[in-house]
Protein backbone atom coordinates (compact mmCIF):
# COMPACT_ATOMS: atom_id res chain seq x y z
CA UNK A 1 0.00 0.00 0.00
CA UNK A 2 1.02 3.53 -0.85
CA UNK A 3 0.07 6.89 0.84
CA UNK A 4 0.09 9.98 -1.36
CA UNK A 5 2.37 11.96 1.44
CA UNK A 6 2.15 14.99 1.49
CA UNK A 7 6.43 15.01 1.18
CA UNK A 8 9.05 13.03 2.42
CA UNK A 9 10.66 16.23 3.73
CA UNK A 10 12.48 14.64 6.45
CA UNK A 11 11.93 15.73 10.00
CA UNK A 12 15.07 17.60 10.92
CA UNK A 13 14.22 19.86 7.68
CA UNK A 14 10.77 21.08 9.33
CA UNK A 15 10.31 23.88 11.74
CA UNK A 16 8.34 23.08 14.83
CA UNK A 17 4.81 24.63 16.04
CA UNK A 18 5.16 26.25 19.79
CA UNK A 19 2.61 23.74 20.63
CA UNK A 20 4.71 20.90 19.28
CA UNK A 21 5.19 18.87 22.54
CA UNK A 22 1.43 19.36 23.14
CA UNK A 23 0.39 17.83 19.68
CA UNK A 24 2.67 15.01 20.29
CA UNK A 25 1.93 14.32 23.77
CA UNK A 26 -2.19 14.10 22.64
CA UNK A 27 -1.30 11.53 20.02
CA UNK A 28 -1.10 14.04 16.67
CA UNK A 29 0.55 12.67 14.08
CA UNK A 30 2.91 14.69 12.44
CA UNK A 31 3.22 15.22 8.78
CA UNK A 32 5.24 18.14 6.95
CA UNK A 33 2.92 20.94 6.23
CA UNK A 34 3.83 24.51 4.87
CA UNK A 35 7.67 23.93 6.24
CA UNK A 36 6.16 22.38 9.78
CA UNK A 37 5.77 19.29 11.38
CA UNK A 38 1.86 19.82 12.10
CA UNK A 39 -0.99 17.56 13.55
CA UNK A 40 -2.63 15.93 10.29
CA UNK A 41 -5.19 13.79 12.41
CA UNK A 42 -5.11 12.43 16.67
CA UNK A 43 -6.21 9.28 17.65
CA UNK A 44 -10.34 10.10 16.80
CA UNK A 45 -9.56 10.51 13.76
CA UNK A 46 -10.46 13.03 10.49
CA UNK A 47 -13.98 11.86 10.38
CA UNK A 48 -14.42 11.96 14.23
CA UNK A 49 -12.82 15.19 14.52
CA UNK A 50 -14.68 16.70 12.00
CA UNK A 51 -18.06 16.00 13.14
CA UNK A 52 -16.74 17.13 17.06
CA UNK A 53 -16.02 20.30 15.14
CA UNK A 54 -19.76 20.85 13.70
CA UNK A 55 -21.30 19.81 16.73
CA UNK A 56 -19.00 20.44 19.59
CA UNK A 57 -16.04 22.84 19.33
CA UNK A 58 -12.26 22.07 18.20
CA UNK A 59 -9.22 23.76 18.94
CA UNK A 60 -6.90 23.98 16.07
CA UNK A 61 -3.51 24.97 15.98
CA UNK A 62 -2.79 27.24 13.03
CA UNK A 63 0.52 28.86 14.27
CA UNK A 64 2.17 27.99 11.00
CA UNK A 65 -0.11 30.85 9.37
CA UNK A 66 1.40 34.73 8.96
CA UNK A 67 0.64 37.22 11.47
CA UNK A 68 1.62 40.29 10.36
CA UNK A 69 1.59 43.97 11.70
CA UNK A 70 1.85 46.73 9.36
CA UNK A 71 1.84 50.50 10.71
CA UNK A 72 2.57 53.79 9.75
CA UNK A 73 1.00 56.54 8.33
CA UNK A 74 -1.43 55.88 5.52
CA UNK A 75 -0.70 51.99 5.36
CA UNK A 76 -4.33 51.24 4.98
CA UNK A 77 -4.26 53.38 1.72
CA UNK A 78 -0.81 51.46 0.44
CA UNK A 79 -2.13 47.92 1.45
CA UNK A 80 -5.17 48.71 -1.78
CA UNK A 81 -2.23 49.24 -3.83
CA UNK A 82 -1.38 45.56 -3.20
CA UNK A 83 -4.94 44.28 -2.54
CA UNK A 84 -8.93 44.82 -3.78
CA UNK A 85 -10.51 45.61 -0.57
CA UNK A 86 -11.29 49.00 1.22
CA UNK A 87 -9.53 49.23 3.74
CA UNK A 88 -9.36 52.72 4.12
CA UNK A 89 -13.00 52.36 5.10
CA UNK A 90 -12.62 49.36 7.82
CA UNK A 91 -13.37 50.48 10.96
CA UNK A 92 -11.54 50.11 13.99
CA UNK A 93 -11.95 46.24 15.33
CA UNK A 94 -13.33 44.94 11.94
CA UNK A 95 -12.01 42.34 9.87
CA UNK A 96 -12.31 41.49 5.90
CA UNK A 97 -11.44 39.18 3.93
CA UNK A 98 -8.99 40.08 0.66
CA UNK A 99 -6.60 39.04 -1.72
CA UNK A 100 -3.28 39.62 -2.49
CA UNK A 101 -3.06 40.04 -6.30
CA UNK A 102 -0.10 40.05 -8.67
CA UNK A 103 0.41 42.73 -11.11
CA UNK A 104 -1.44 40.88 -13.69
CA UNK A 105 -4.69 40.13 -11.45
CA UNK A 106 -3.63 36.38 -10.43
CA UNK A 107 -3.91 35.60 -6.82
CA UNK A 108 -0.54 35.44 -4.70
CA UNK A 109 -2.34 34.66 -1.35
CA UNK A 110 -5.39 35.25 0.43
CA UNK A 111 -5.89 36.83 3.97
CA UNK A 112 -7.32 38.36 6.89
CA UNK A 113 -6.77 41.96 6.82
CA UNK A 114 -7.92 43.74 10.73
CA UNK A 115 -8.08 47.20 12.05
CA UNK A 116 -6.80 46.66 15.22
CA UNK A 117 -7.46 50.39 16.22
CA UNK A 118 -3.73 51.33 15.81
CA UNK A 119 -1.94 49.44 13.26
CA UNK A 120 -3.34 46.62 10.51
CA UNK A 121 -3.13 43.02 11.32
CA UNK A 122 -2.73 40.77 8.55
CA UNK A 123 -2.85 37.11 8.70
CA UNK A 124 -1.79 35.19 5.47
CA UNK A 125 -0.89 31.20 4.49
CA UNK A 126 1.40 29.30 6.12
CA UNK A 127 2.94 27.72 2.42
CA UNK A 128 3.31 31.66 1.64
CA UNK A 129 4.32 33.68 3.75
CA UNK A 130 8.05 34.38 3.28
CA UNK A 131 6.58 35.07 -0.29
CA UNK A 132 4.20 37.72 0.76
CA UNK A 133 6.49 39.45 3.35
CA UNK A 134 9.66 39.70 0.30
CA UNK A 135 6.09 40.98 -1.82
CA UNK A 136 5.04 43.88 0.67
CA UNK A 137 8.82 44.46 1.85
CA UNK A 138 10.03 45.00 -1.46
CA UNK A 139 7.26 47.82 -2.26
CA UNK A 140 7.09 49.38 1.09
CA UNK A 141 7.40 53.04 0.91
CA UNK A 142 9.05 54.44 3.94
CA UNK A 143 7.00 55.33 7.05
CA UNK A 144 5.70 52.09 6.88
CA UNK A 145 7.14 49.43 8.77
CA UNK A 146 5.91 45.56 8.06
CA UNK A 147 6.47 43.27 11.24
CA UNK A 148 6.18 39.59 11.17
CA UNK A 149 5.06 38.24 14.61
CA UNK A 150 7.00 34.95 14.56
CA UNK A 151 6.97 34.92 18.56
CA UNK A 152 3.06 34.76 18.16
CA UNK A 153 1.01 31.82 18.09
CA UNK A 154 -2.54 31.48 16.59
CA UNK A 155 -5.34 29.74 17.28
CA UNK A 156 -8.68 28.76 16.32
CA UNK A 157 -11.82 27.52 18.37
CA UNK A 158 -14.60 26.48 15.87
CA UNK A 159 -17.49 25.08 16.64
CA UNK A 160 -20.83 25.90 17.99
CA UNK A 161 -19.94 25.73 21.32
CA UNK A 162 -16.74 27.99 21.31
CA UNK A 163 -18.54 30.73 22.76
CA UNK A 164 -19.91 29.27 25.53
CA UNK A 165 -15.71 27.64 26.49
CA UNK A 166 -14.53 31.66 25.42
CA UNK A 167 -16.83 33.10 27.63
CA UNK A 168 -16.01 31.07 30.89
CA UNK A 169 -12.22 31.77 30.22
CA UNK A 170 -12.74 35.19 32.27
CA UNK A 171 -11.36 36.84 29.34
CA UNK A 172 -11.11 40.84 30.28
CA UNK A 173 -11.57 43.41 27.28
CA UNK A 174 -8.57 45.16 27.20
CA UNK A 175 -10.40 48.86 26.45
CA UNK A 176 -13.75 50.52 27.28
CA UNK A 177 -16.60 49.96 26.10
CA UNK A 178 -15.27 46.90 24.02
CA UNK A 179 -17.63 43.79 24.20
CA UNK A 180 -17.46 40.63 25.98
CA UNK A 181 -16.10 38.10 24.15
CA UNK A 182 -19.32 36.57 24.03
CA UNK A 183 -20.51 39.47 22.41
CA UNK A 184 -18.42 39.70 19.47
CA UNK A 185 -19.94 39.65 15.86
CA UNK A 186 -18.73 37.47 13.01
CA UNK A 187 -15.64 39.49 11.27
CA UNK A 188 -15.30 41.40 14.37
CA UNK A 189 -11.74 41.72 16.54
CA UNK A 190 -10.82 43.00 20.25
CA UNK A 191 -7.99 42.75 22.72
CA UNK A 192 -8.61 40.51 25.62
CA UNK A 193 -6.37 39.99 28.93
CA UNK A 194 -5.75 36.27 30.11
CA UNK A 195 -3.86 35.66 33.21
CA UNK A 196 -2.51 38.68 32.61
CA UNK A 197 -1.25 37.62 28.68
CA UNK A 198 -2.78 40.23 25.95
CA UNK A 199 -4.89 37.83 23.42
CA UNK A 200 -5.63 39.42 20.08
CA UNK A 201 -8.81 37.61 19.41
CA UNK A 202 -11.38 37.84 16.14
CA UNK A 203 -14.24 36.12 15.37
CA UNK A 204 -13.71 34.26 12.67
CA UNK A 205 -12.34 30.82 11.30
CA UNK A 206 -12.26 28.68 8.19
CA UNK A 207 -14.17 25.80 9.21
CA UNK A 208 -18.01 27.21 8.26
CA UNK A 209 -18.90 27.19 12.21
CA UNK A 210 -18.77 29.59 13.98
CA UNK A 211 -16.07 30.44 16.66
CA UNK A 212 -12.46 32.18 17.34
CA UNK A 213 -8.94 33.02 16.30
CA UNK A 214 -6.74 33.56 19.04
CA UNK A 215 -3.27 35.27 18.46
CA UNK A 216 -1.08 34.47 21.66
CA UNK A 217 2.90 34.85 22.31
CA UNK A 218 4.25 31.56 22.03
CA UNK A 219 4.86 31.24 25.46
CA UNK A 220 1.38 31.52 26.60
CA UNK A 221 0.12 29.09 24.15
CA UNK A 222 0.69 26.11 25.71
CA UNK A 223 -1.16 26.65 29.00
CA UNK A 224 -3.90 28.69 27.04
CA UNK A 225 -4.33 25.36 24.90
CA UNK A 226 -4.25 23.44 27.94
CA UNK A 227 -7.00 25.74 29.34
CA UNK A 228 -9.37 25.17 26.53
CA UNK A 229 -8.94 21.35 26.06
CA UNK A 230 -9.85 21.19 29.96
CA UNK A 231 -13.45 22.04 28.34
CA UNK A 232 -15.02 19.12 27.82
CA UNK A 233 -16.46 20.41 25.02
CA UNK A 234 -12.83 20.96 23.20
CA UNK A 235 -11.18 18.08 21.19
CA UNK A 236 -7.80 19.24 19.16
CA UNK A 237 -8.37 18.80 15.78
CA UNK A 238 -5.72 18.04 12.91
CA UNK A 239 -5.20 19.46 9.57
CA UNK A 240 -7.11 16.66 7.72
CA UNK A 241 -10.48 17.62 9.16
CA UNK A 242 -9.49 20.73 8.45
CA UNK A 243 -9.09 20.55 4.83
CA UNK A 244 -13.12 18.86 5.37
CA UNK A 245 -14.39 21.08 7.34
CA UNK A 246 -13.31 23.74 5.06
CA UNK A 247 -13.96 22.27 1.64
CA UNK A 248 -17.74 21.46 2.69
CA UNK A 249 -18.01 25.01 3.68
CA UNK A 250 -17.41 26.16 0.14
CA UNK A 251 -13.63 27.75 1.26
CA UNK A 252 -11.26 27.80 -1.57
CA UNK A 253 -7.70 26.54 -0.39
CA UNK A 254 -4.46 28.52 -1.31
CA UNK A 255 -2.02 26.90 -3.43
CA UNK A 256 -5.09 24.30 -4.36
CA UNK A 257 -8.61 26.45 -5.64
CA UNK A 258 -6.49 29.75 -6.12
CA UNK A 259 -3.41 30.07 -7.86
CA UNK A 260 -1.44 33.12 -9.68
CA UNK A 261 -2.91 31.51 -12.69
CA UNK A 262 -6.58 32.25 -11.13
CA UNK A 263 -8.21 35.92 -10.61
CA UNK A 264 -10.86 36.07 -8.11
CA UNK A 265 -14.09 36.81 -10.03
CA UNK A 266 -13.37 33.03 -11.79
CA UNK A 267 -12.64 32.24 -8.23
CA UNK A 268 -16.35 32.90 -6.83
CA UNK A 269 -14.53 36.08 -4.85
CA UNK A 270 -16.04 39.29 -6.09
CA UNK A 271 -17.57 39.62 -2.73
CA UNK A 272 -13.25 40.69 -1.66
CA UNK A 273 -13.63 43.62 -4.65
CA UNK A 274 -14.88 46.20 -1.94
CA UNK A 275 -17.58 48.51 -3.38
CA UNK A 276 -15.23 51.83 -3.57
CA UNK A 277 -12.56 49.58 -5.53
CA UNK A 278 -14.85 48.57 -8.45
CA UNK A 279 -15.38 51.94 -8.92
CA UNK A 280 -12.27 53.23 -8.48
CA UNK A 281 -10.11 50.53 -9.41
CA UNK A 282 -5.93 50.99 -8.72
CA UNK A 283 -5.35 47.35 -7.75
CA UNK A 284 -3.36 45.32 -9.11
CA UNK A 285 -4.89 43.25 -12.43
CA UNK A 286 -7.71 46.00 -12.21
CA UNK A 287 -8.50 46.21 -15.95
CA UNK A 288 -8.69 42.35 -16.33
CA UNK A 289 -10.20 41.81 -13.25
CA UNK A 290 -13.02 44.98 -13.87
CA UNK A 291 -13.47 43.29 -17.22
CA UNK A 292 -14.49 39.89 -16.02
CA UNK A 293 -16.75 41.27 -13.26
CA UNK A 294 -18.92 43.14 -16.11
CA UNK A 295 -18.89 40.65 -18.90
CA UNK A 296 -18.47 37.44 -16.51
CA UNK A 297 -15.19 35.23 -16.17
CA UNK A 298 -14.65 32.40 -18.81
CA UNK A 299 -14.39 29.35 -16.10
CA UNK A 300 -16.03 29.30 -12.74
CA UNK A 301 -15.43 27.89 -9.20
CA UNK A 302 -18.42 25.51 -8.82
CA UNK A 303 -19.56 23.28 -6.06
CA UNK A 304 -19.78 19.33 -7.24
CA UNK A 305 -21.24 16.50 -5.43
CA UNK A 306 -20.85 12.93 -6.69
CA UNK A 307 -23.00 9.94 -6.58
CA UNK A 308 -22.15 6.90 -5.20
CA UNK A 309 -19.35 7.22 -2.73
CA UNK A 310 -16.19 7.02 -4.72
CA UNK A 311 -14.17 10.80 -4.17
CA UNK A 312 -12.99 12.44 -6.95
CA UNK A 313 -9.48 14.48 -5.71
CA UNK A 314 -7.45 17.60 -7.49
CA UNK A 315 -6.48 17.25 -10.92
CA UNK A 316 -9.05 15.04 -11.81
CA UNK A 317 -10.79 16.33 -15.26
CA UNK A 318 -14.30 17.42 -15.84
CA UNK A 319 -16.62 16.31 -18.58
CA UNK A 320 -19.57 17.09 -20.20
CA UNK A 321 -20.44 14.19 -22.40
CA UNK A 322 -16.70 13.93 -24.47
CA UNK A 323 -16.12 17.21 -23.84
CA UNK A 324 -13.30 18.22 -21.22
CA UNK A 325 -14.93 21.53 -19.14
CA UNK A 326 -12.69 21.39 -16.36
CA UNK A 327 -10.50 20.17 -13.43
CA UNK A 328 -11.08 19.14 -9.74
CA UNK A 329 -9.23 21.67 -7.41
CA UNK A 330 -10.18 20.34 -4.02
CA UNK A 331 -11.71 17.06 -3.56
CA UNK A 332 -12.50 14.32 -1.09
CA UNK A 333 -15.31 13.04 0.93
CA UNK A 334 -17.43 15.64 3.26
CA UNK A 335 -18.24 13.73 6.46
CA UNK A 336 -21.41 15.79 6.99
CA UNK A 337 -23.12 15.64 3.97
CA UNK A 338 -21.92 11.88 3.95
CA UNK A 339 -20.94 11.99 0.30
CA UNK A 340 -17.87 13.04 -2.21
CA UNK A 341 -17.81 16.42 -2.66
CA UNK A 342 -15.51 18.57 -5.14
CA UNK A 343 -14.83 21.67 -6.13
CA UNK A 344 -13.91 22.49 -9.36
CA UNK A 345 -13.05 25.41 -12.12
CA UNK A 346 -15.37 24.97 -14.94
CA UNK A 347 -16.10 26.28 -18.51
CA UNK A 348 -18.65 28.90 -17.95
CA UNK A 349 -21.28 27.52 -20.05
CA UNK A 350 -21.43 24.10 -17.67
CA UNK A 351 -21.30 26.11 -14.30
CA UNK A 352 -24.93 26.53 -13.78
CA UNK A 353 -26.13 24.77 -10.44
CA UNK A 354 -28.10 21.44 -11.56
CA UNK A 355 -25.30 21.00 -14.67
CA UNK A 356 -25.32 17.22 -14.99
CA UNK A 357 -21.21 16.82 -15.19
CA UNK A 358 -18.98 13.34 -15.13
CA UNK A 359 -15.19 13.37 -13.42
CA UNK A 360 -12.57 11.31 -14.62
CA UNK A 361 -11.02 9.09 -11.68
CA UNK A 362 -8.54 6.60 -12.94
CA UNK A 363 -10.58 5.81 -16.48
CA UNK A 364 -13.98 5.78 -14.88
CA UNK A 365 -16.07 7.95 -15.14
CA UNK A 366 -18.26 9.22 -11.96
CA UNK A 367 -21.26 11.28 -12.80
CA UNK A 368 -21.50 14.63 -10.63
CA UNK A 369 -23.74 17.91 -10.32
CA UNK A 370 -22.97 21.33 -10.08
CA UNK A 371 -24.63 23.00 -6.51
CA UNK A 372 -24.34 25.57 -5.17
CA UNK A 373 -21.76 26.08 -1.90
CA UNK A 374 -21.29 25.79 0.79
CA UNK A 375 -22.31 22.51 0.55
CA UNK A 376 -22.85 22.36 4.78
CA UNK A 377 -24.59 25.04 5.74
CA UNK A 378 -22.90 27.67 7.36
CA UNK A 379 -23.32 28.90 11.11
CA UNK A 380 -21.51 32.55 12.10
CA UNK A 381 -23.07 34.74 14.14
CA UNK A 382 -23.76 37.17 12.28
CA UNK B 1 -0.71 -19.29 6.11
CA UNK B 2 -0.36 -15.92 6.05
CA UNK B 3 2.06 -13.52 4.82
CA UNK B 4 3.12 -9.98 4.75
CA UNK B 5 4.59 -7.12 2.54
CA UNK B 6 6.59 -4.48 3.37
CA UNK B 7 3.73 -2.19 1.62
CA UNK B 8 1.38 -3.41 4.61
CA UNK B 9 -0.67 -5.64 2.67
CA UNK B 10 -1.42 -9.43 3.85
CA UNK B 11 -2.17 -12.55 1.93
CA UNK B 12 -3.52 -16.12 3.42
CA UNK B 13 -2.78 -19.08 1.05
CA UNK B 14 -4.72 -22.00 0.50
CA UNK B 15 -3.91 -24.39 -1.89
CA UNK B 16 -3.34 -21.80 -5.27
CA UNK B 17 -5.78 -19.42 -4.32
CA UNK B 18 -5.57 -16.41 -1.89
CA UNK B 19 -7.11 -14.05 -0.41
CA UNK B 20 -5.40 -10.30 -0.19
CA UNK B 21 -6.21 -7.10 2.23
CA UNK B 22 -4.72 -4.61 3.93
CA UNK B 23 -2.94 -4.82 7.73
CA UNK B 24 -3.87 -3.47 10.79
CA UNK B 25 -1.15 -0.81 10.60
CA UNK B 26 -2.14 0.22 7.14
CA UNK B 27 -6.01 0.67 8.35
CA UNK B 28 -4.35 2.96 11.32
CA UNK B 29 -2.41 4.99 9.04
CA UNK B 30 -5.04 5.97 6.38
CA UNK B 31 -8.06 6.75 8.81
CA UNK B 32 -11.42 6.47 8.14
CA UNK B 33 -11.95 4.57 4.93
CA UNK B 34 -14.71 5.55 2.90
CA UNK B 35 -14.56 3.83 -0.75
CA UNK B 36 -12.72 0.78 -1.38
CA UNK B 37 -12.16 -0.14 -5.26
CA UNK B 38 -11.32 -3.95 -5.95
CA UNK B 39 -10.42 -5.07 -9.03
CA UNK B 40 -12.39 -7.00 -11.45
CA UNK B 41 -13.02 -10.77 -11.66
CA UNK B 42 -10.67 -11.99 -14.34
CA UNK B 43 -8.42 -9.14 -14.14
CA UNK B 44 -4.25 -10.35 -14.10
CA UNK B 45 -2.59 -8.66 -11.36
CA UNK B 46 1.15 -8.41 -11.32
CA UNK B 47 3.26 -8.55 -8.22
CA UNK B 48 4.50 -5.20 -6.36
CA UNK B 49 1.99 -3.66 -9.42
CA UNK B 50 -1.18 -1.56 -8.29
CA UNK B 51 -4.30 -3.86 -7.85
CA UNK B 52 -6.53 -2.34 -5.62
CA UNK B 53 -7.31 1.51 -4.41
CA UNK B 54 -8.47 2.56 -1.08
CA UNK B 55 -10.17 5.92 -0.32
CA UNK B 56 -9.92 7.60 3.50
CA UNK B 57 -11.47 10.87 4.00
CA UNK B 58 -8.05 12.76 2.75
CA UNK B 59 -6.32 10.95 0.68
CA UNK B 60 -6.18 8.32 -1.92
CA UNK B 61 -3.87 5.13 -1.68
CA UNK B 62 -2.76 2.16 -4.18
CA UNK B 63 -3.00 -1.35 -2.90
CA UNK B 64 -0.63 -3.55 -4.40
CA UNK B 65 -0.77 -7.49 -5.54
CA UNK B 66 2.38 -9.44 -2.92
CA UNK B 67 2.17 -12.03 -5.47
CA UNK B 68 0.37 -12.46 -9.18
CA UNK B 69 -2.27 -13.73 -10.22
CA UNK B 70 -5.95 -14.08 -11.46
CA UNK B 71 -8.56 -12.28 -9.84
CA UNK B 72 -11.42 -14.72 -9.23
CA UNK B 73 -13.61 -12.89 -6.48
CA UNK B 74 -13.48 -9.36 -4.63
CA UNK B 75 -15.14 -8.29 -1.43
CA UNK B 76 -18.97 -7.47 -2.01
CA UNK B 77 -19.37 -6.24 1.47
CA UNK B 78 -16.88 -3.16 1.02
CA UNK B 79 -19.24 -1.55 -0.92
CA UNK B 80 -21.62 -0.82 1.26
CA UNK B 81 -19.61 -0.82 4.23
CA UNK B 82 -15.89 0.44 3.24
CA UNK B 83 -15.42 0.41 7.29
CA UNK B 84 -14.98 -3.06 7.25
CA UNK B 85 -11.47 -1.96 6.35
CA UNK B 86 -10.79 0.21 9.35
CA UNK B 87 -13.13 -2.55 11.99
CA UNK B 88 -11.59 -5.72 10.71
CA UNK B 89 -8.74 -5.30 8.38
CA UNK B 90 -7.63 -8.88 8.96
CA UNK B 91 -10.69 -10.56 8.34
CA UNK B 92 -14.05 -9.29 6.94
CA UNK B 93 -12.31 -6.21 5.10
CA UNK B 94 -10.63 -8.89 2.98
CA UNK B 95 -10.27 -7.02 -0.54
CA UNK B 96 -9.74 -10.02 -3.36
CA UNK B 97 -9.24 -13.34 -3.64
CA UNK B 98 -6.35 -14.42 -6.90
CA UNK B 99 -5.76 -17.95 -7.86
CA UNK B 100 -1.78 -17.64 -7.85
CA UNK B 101 0.05 -17.76 -11.04
CA UNK B 102 3.54 -18.60 -9.38
CA UNK B 103 3.84 -19.85 -6.29
CA UNK B 104 7.35 -19.30 -5.92
CA UNK B 105 6.89 -15.77 -5.69
CA UNK B 106 5.78 -16.05 -2.01
CA UNK B 107 9.30 -16.56 -0.68
CA UNK B 108 10.15 -12.95 -0.80
CA UNK B 109 7.39 -11.81 1.82
CA UNK B 110 7.68 -11.45 5.42
CA UNK B 111 5.60 -14.27 8.06
CA UNK B 112 3.91 -12.53 10.35
CA UNK B 113 6.99 -12.18 12.92
CA UNK B 114 8.89 -10.82 11.05
CA UNK B 115 6.36 -8.13 9.65
CA UNK B 116 5.47 -7.53 13.54
CA UNK B 117 9.40 -6.61 14.10
CA UNK B 118 9.28 -4.97 10.94
CA UNK B 119 6.48 -2.60 12.00
CA UNK B 120 8.38 -1.94 15.26
CA UNK B 121 10.66 -0.11 13.08
CA UNK B 122 8.56 2.32 11.23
Amino acid sequence: MAQDNMSQKSETDLKLLPLDGLHRALGGRMVPFAGYAMPVQYPAGVMAEHLWTRAEAGLFDVSHMGQLLLEGEGAARWLESLAPGDFAGLLPHRSRYSLLLADDGGILDDLMVTNSGTTLYLVVNGATKHHDILHMRSRLPSGLTLTYLDDHALLALQGPAAVGVMARLGLVPDTDGQPAVEGMKFMTAGRYVWRGEKLGITRSGYTGEDGYEISLPAAAAEAFAETLLAERHVKPIGLGARDSLRLEAGLPLYGHDLTPAIEPVEAGLAFAISKRRKVEGGFPGAERILKALLEGPARKRVGLRLDGRQPAREGASVFAGTQQVGVVTSGGFGPSVGAPIAMAYVAAAHAADGTQLDIDVRGKRLAATVVPMPFSPKNYAR
Amino acid sequence: MRYFTKDHEWIDVAGSVATVGITDYAQAQLGDVVFVEVPDVGRMVEAGKEAAVVESVKAASEVYAPVSGSVTESNAALTDDPGLVNSAPESDGWFFRLSLSDPGELTGLMDEAAYQAFVATL
